[in-house]
């Protein structure tokens, strides 16, 4: 750990808190000027929660997207319909009167053949082809995955449910009247994000296959010329997205039903990917959090001044300011130009 | 080291790399090498020469096999490494043999540090961690300054540290030979030199066999054994390198000497119009 580093660690602890109380302060004045708009603290910190537990729900979209940008420079259209395949197919297990965790395996294992399918059939014939062809046939396979599953399973909107628990809670009762309220659901996801997050850290700074990934994303003819075989390294990579994607259709689905619209949910990973940065696993997770609060923040305290349903477009608008200001994201890996 | 002692003088059967009257299309239409045939013996450094477009490279890639992933093909002639015929196989099981190239331009993985760049080039071998981290070491001795720069990103250091970055993380898969494209590219003459002569300790110490591609004629036949001169995708001259050190033509050609003086510019155009090599 270096001088920078630490200075970093730094910048964010006292960053972080203080933003968070100078929006608070923000809002809390806005509110004494005008009487269509409600301030009280407890109520922010309450919305705050919520917009972070949002966020993470973003953020477990987002990691697929980032697996497969950060190991083949290919930013998979495809993701969304990957997420709804997974929850179809998962929710078809179940229904066949599979426990869930066997229904998991299964669906992993179905993930992995997809991703074997799609490096024999699309990324096999295309290698060394610019990005933009390969972006482009990820759109292919977002139609065909979003066809073939609901030709598959069926195109109803089913419901989900392994037993997460969805009551609210209320904690801090000491500290504020009536506690706060928190959705057990959203913490479940948290906690199931940030597992997530580092297995995968772990997986890709660790271990020779991770590394490899690295080497590949960075450039795929010298990791030729290395040795390492692009189709195991693609396969491994689309498996691992795969099984993000399940993971995140699972979340997904219990909260809000299998359907279409799951597929669609991947529009909310862009801005977090542009906050956060393509290639960043903790990035995927911050930018997440940051969207889900700020936007639930902008719809509750800033809603009154545009009339509300500011939710729908407040994220784009923040990662257009992002991409004019620093393009590679918070945490991208810095575009490096040799001089 | 009696194995490297031996490499020093290979017996003339001794070919560790023959490549036989090849024939390389790319994208189906355009022929670029028409007919090319070389021998490397084991432990020796053979040097390619030739100017731009004349199939230096693509001469390597088809030896490693790189060239499908470019649309190229090899139509006609074979490759045989250590008698073995090649030119079906892999990258990857090319390398897991022992032929690993070091492309032209680098191609450090930028946003990996030196380290996890020598590292990758490990990626085949399933030796054992303390073996890998031997040959680490060794690197590191071979290349003291990768030592100094191996937690910076390779993106971030400079042309000379890439290229000693891409030679060390080829030697990390414990290679036979080394296909090397055009090591001098873009680098001082000073470094040059530095770059050759760690080559040349390889090859002595490791029994590393060199196939070198290059533009920098004087240099590549000080430091080779054997030299083959590349026109138009075409052999049309090899021979010892000193031999070649000594002729006529390549004198005049390639490095710029003549026994006649100096000329103008244009006469040596005309006249190198008028007199080709013929294979």
């Amino acid at each position: 750990m270096n001088a920078s580093a630490i200075r970093n660690i730094g910048g964010w602890a006292i960053g972080v808190p203080l933003v968070i109380a100078l929006l608070g302060f923000a809002f809390q004045g806005l509110a004494s000027f005008n009487s269509s708009f409600f301030f009280a603290w407890p109520y922010f910190i309450e919305v705050l929660i919520a917009g972070l537990l949002q966020g993470v729900m973003y953020s477990l979209v987002a990691l697929g997207f980032v697996l497969i940008f950060k190991a083949s420079g290919i930013f998979n259209f495809a993701q969304g319909s990957m997420v709804l395949f997974a929850a179809l197919t998962m929710v078809g297990f179940i229904e066949m009167g599979l426990h869930w965790t066997i229904a998991f395996a299964i669906t992993a294992v179905v993930m992995a053949l997809v991703a074997v399918g799609i490096e024999r059939l699309v990324l096999r014939p295309l290698v060394n082809q610019p990005h933009i062809i390969l972006f482009m046939s990820t759109i292919g396979i977002f139609y065909f995955l979003d066809g073939f599953g609901q030709t598959l399973w069926g195109s109803d909107i089913k419901v989900l449910d392994i037993g997460i628990p969805k009551t609210p809670m209320f904690v801090g009762k000491g500290m504020f009247e009536g506690g706060l309220l928190i959705n057990s659901f959203d913490l479940v996801a948290a906690f199931v994000g940030a597992a997530l997050v580092i297995a995968l850290a772990v997986f890709f700074h660790y271990t020779r296959i991770g590394r490899a990934l690295r080497a590949v994303a960075d450039d795929h003819q010298a990791a030729m010329s290395i040795g390492i075989p692009l189709k195991t390294i693609w396969v491994v990579v689309w498996t691992a997205a795969g099984v993000v994607a399940l993971v995140a259709g699972i979340m997904w689905g219990s909260k809000a039903g299998v359907q279409f619209s799951l597929a669609l949910i991947a529009l909310k990973a862009l801005p977090v990917l542009i906050l956060g940065g393509f290639t960043s696993i903790p990035g995927a997770i911050v930018g997440g959090l940051i969207i889900g609060s700020s936007e639930q923040l902008a719809e509750v305290f800033l809603g009154p001044l545009f009339g509300g349903a500011i939710q729908d477009w407040f994220a784009y608008m923040l990662a257009l300011v992002f991409l004019l200001f620093r393009p590679q994201g918070l945490f991208g890996e810095k575009i490096i130009e040799r001089i | 080291m009696t194995e490297a002692a031996a490499a020093l003088n290979p017996a003339p059967s001794k070919l560790i790399l023959t490549v036989n009257n090849i024939e390389v299309i790319y994208d189906h239409v355009i022929l670029v090498l028409k007919g090319v045939s070389l021998e490397v013996p084991e432990g020796g450094i053979v040097a390619l020469l030739g100017a731009n477009g004349a199939g230096k490279s693509t001469t390597l890639k088809s030896i490693s096999n790189l060239l499908r992933a470019e649309r190229g093909e090899v139509t006609k002639g074979s490759i045989h490494f250590e008698g073995n015929q090649v030119d079906r196989l892999t990258p990857n099981d090319l390398v897991k043999q022992g032929v690993v190239q070091v492309m032209e331009g680098r191609h450090c993985f930028e946003h990996l540090t030196i380290e996890d760049n020598l590292l990758t080039g490990a990626y085949t071998r399933k030796d054992g961690r303390t073996a890998v981290q031997q040959d680490l070491d060794m690197v590191y001795n071979y290349f003291p300054r990768l030592r100094e720069r191996r937690l910076s990103l390779a993106g971030y250091t400079s042309g000379g540290e890439q290229q000693m970055c891409a030679i060390g993380r080829a030697l990390m898969s414990r290679p036979k030979m080394i296909l090397l494209d055009e090591p001098s590219m873009g680098l001082a003459p000073q470094l040059v030199e530095e770059i050759f002569e760690i080559v040349k300790k390889l090859n002595e110490t490791e029994g590393v066999s060199f196939l070198l591609a290059e533009q920098n004629t004087n240099v590549a036949l000080r430091y080779a054994d054997y030299g083959y001169i590349l026109e138009n995708g075409r052999v049309v001259l090899d021979g010892e390198a000193a031999t070649l050190r000594d002729n006529e033509d390549v004198k005049e050609f390639y490095l710029g000497v003549s026994s006649a003086g100096r000329k103008s510019f244009r006469d040596v155009k005309h006249y190198k119009r008028r007199k080709r090599w013929l294979a």
